[in-house]
């Protein structure tokens, strides 16, 4: 079982820009999709995730634009979301070159969107997204971009998403993003135990060692992170090669 | 030479048709029987749900056209559930027939480990290729599927493991098959595709 462990930058996605935030305010300009699409493909990224974080239905031709402008850079899987409420919004974007798509706020609300787009694209084709915050001794669902708390606790979610359809878990701990000071290994293993679908780590993310700790301590197949990568603090290969002097399995690029 | 594509409406035929073209290859879509007849070569892209792909097919009538047009000796490469596609069944969908040209069902995975298999694996060797001709023996290829053909026989050139072992690609005379996206696949994937348009040339 020779799987290796995913590295995947994100593009936060406004308009037609990437732009860059913590704890998911307070957002600046990181570049040109396209631009950082082709410079991570060919550095060794093993997928690719753009989320559209206006989310709203005027932006949404210029994100299925950017979609294709995106895809066409890439030889590795896309993963587009953000603002997906129906298996119509979840087509378009399909059909604009993503490859599988995420399900956030939309999902909450209605769970059945799950099943729907799971039955017509395929469960390998639907990310479950989980913006969770630690409560006590659980972690609640956050949903509207990180804003809005949802009476859910984020470990019961993810089971109930997964026996709807979702072929992949997206969790991303609200305590960790854009604080740099490592992935939330605990809400990581704690999903990843709970599911039988496969776990992307998300928020954290700055140093080669929390990739390592995440990739074992907290069970996940595959971590994603942004601004590290644009910004140049963490290089995808030497990340790699990190990791693979730690017994983590990886594709190490050419 | 152009490769025609097979449109069956949920394949993923676009990103199928950017790799093709960044290796400078001709291709056309085709939803109709008569484009098929007329085909130098075809590629079956296959994402999602057996149902869904046999279905498409059946409705569009091109079941007979692609049985046809591979016992022709028209050089064919399934993808994913275009792999699948060629056997008799699916347990996916169980009372659907497959294309048949192959015998055996296509099964579930074992839930050993986490399905859908989503991610980069490696392949074992089993008989020369022509379509891994060049490529590294450890090159990682992108997966994504959680059913598979578990059953070898002579035509698998080289296998996966992941829970058990299963065809990862198969070569019978003109007809060839991968259950990775070589379309996603980095470089890798590219030389496979290269190789398959050597093999139509």
């Amino acid at each position: 079982m020779s799987l290796a462990r995913r590295i995947i930058p994100c593009l936060d996605i406004d308009g037609n820009r990437v732009v860059k935030g913590v704890n998911f305010v307070g957002l600046r300009d990181a570049g040109d999709p396209a631009k950082l699409a082709a410079r991570y493909n060919a550095e060794g990224a093993d997928e690719l995730v753009v989320l559209d974080i206006a989310a709203s239905r005027d932006q949404r031709p210029t994100f299925l634009e950017t979609i294709r402008r995106v895809a066409a850079e890439l030889a590795i899987p896309l993963t587009a979301g953000g603002g997906i409420r129906s298996a119509e919004d979840a087509r378009s974007v399909l059909r604009a070159g993503a490859d599988k798509i995420t399900l956030n706020t939309a999902a909450v609300a209605r769970p059945e969107l799950i099943s729907e787009t799971s039955f017509e694209f395929g469960a390998q084709a639907v990310v479950l997204a989980i913006d969770a915050k630690r409560a006590g001794d659980q972690w609640v669902v956050i949903v509207r971009g990180g804003r809005e708390p949802a009476n859910r606790d984020a470990i019961a979610w993810a089971k109930e998403g997964v026996a709807l359809g979702a072929g992949e878990i997206l969790a991303t701990s609200m305590d960790r993003d854009g604080t740099q000071s490592g992935f939330d290994a605990a809400l990581t293993a704690a999903i990843s135990s709970a599911v039988s679908v496969p776990v992307i780590a998300s928020g954290g993310a700055k140093l080669p060692a929390h990739f390592a700790e995440i990739f074992t301590d907290g069970r996940a197949d595959a971590a994603l992170a942004a601004s590290i990568f644009h910004d140049d603090i963490q290089s995808i290969r030497e990340l790699k090669e990190f990791l693979s002097a730690r017994g983590i399995p990886v594709r190490l690029p050419c | 030479m152009k490769i025609t594509l097979l449109d069956y409406g949920a394949g993923n035929v676009a990103s199928v048709e950017r790799a093709l073209q960044r290796l400078g290859a001709e291709s056309q879509r085709a939803t109709a029987p008569e484009c098929i007849a007329s085909a130098q070569a075809l590629l079956l892209p296959g994402v999602g749900h057996f149902e869904t792909l046999i279905r498409s097919l059946d409705d569009r009538k091109l079941r007979a056209p692609i049985i046809n047009a591979i016992r022709g000796g028209v050089p064919f490469l399934g993808i994913c559930l275009g792999l699948q596609a060629l056997y008799t069944a699916s347990d996916e969908a169980p009372e659907l027939v497959g294309l048949q040209l192959l015998p055996g069902r296509v099964r579930s995975l074992p839930p050993v480990a986490k399905l859908p298999h989503m991610g980069w694996n490696r392949l074992l060797a089993k008989h020369k290729s022509q379509l891994l001709e060049g490529v590294d023996a450890d090159a990682y290829f992108y997966f994504a599927h959680t059913y598979a053909a578990i059953e070898q026989r002579e035509e698998t050139v080289a296998a996966c493991s992941y829970g058990t072992e299963f065809v990862a690609v198969l070569e019978k005379e003109n007809m060839y098959a991968v259950q990775f996206h070589p379309e996603k696949s980095g470089d890798a994937g590219a030389r496979v595709l290269r190789n398959f348009l050597r093999l139509c040339a």
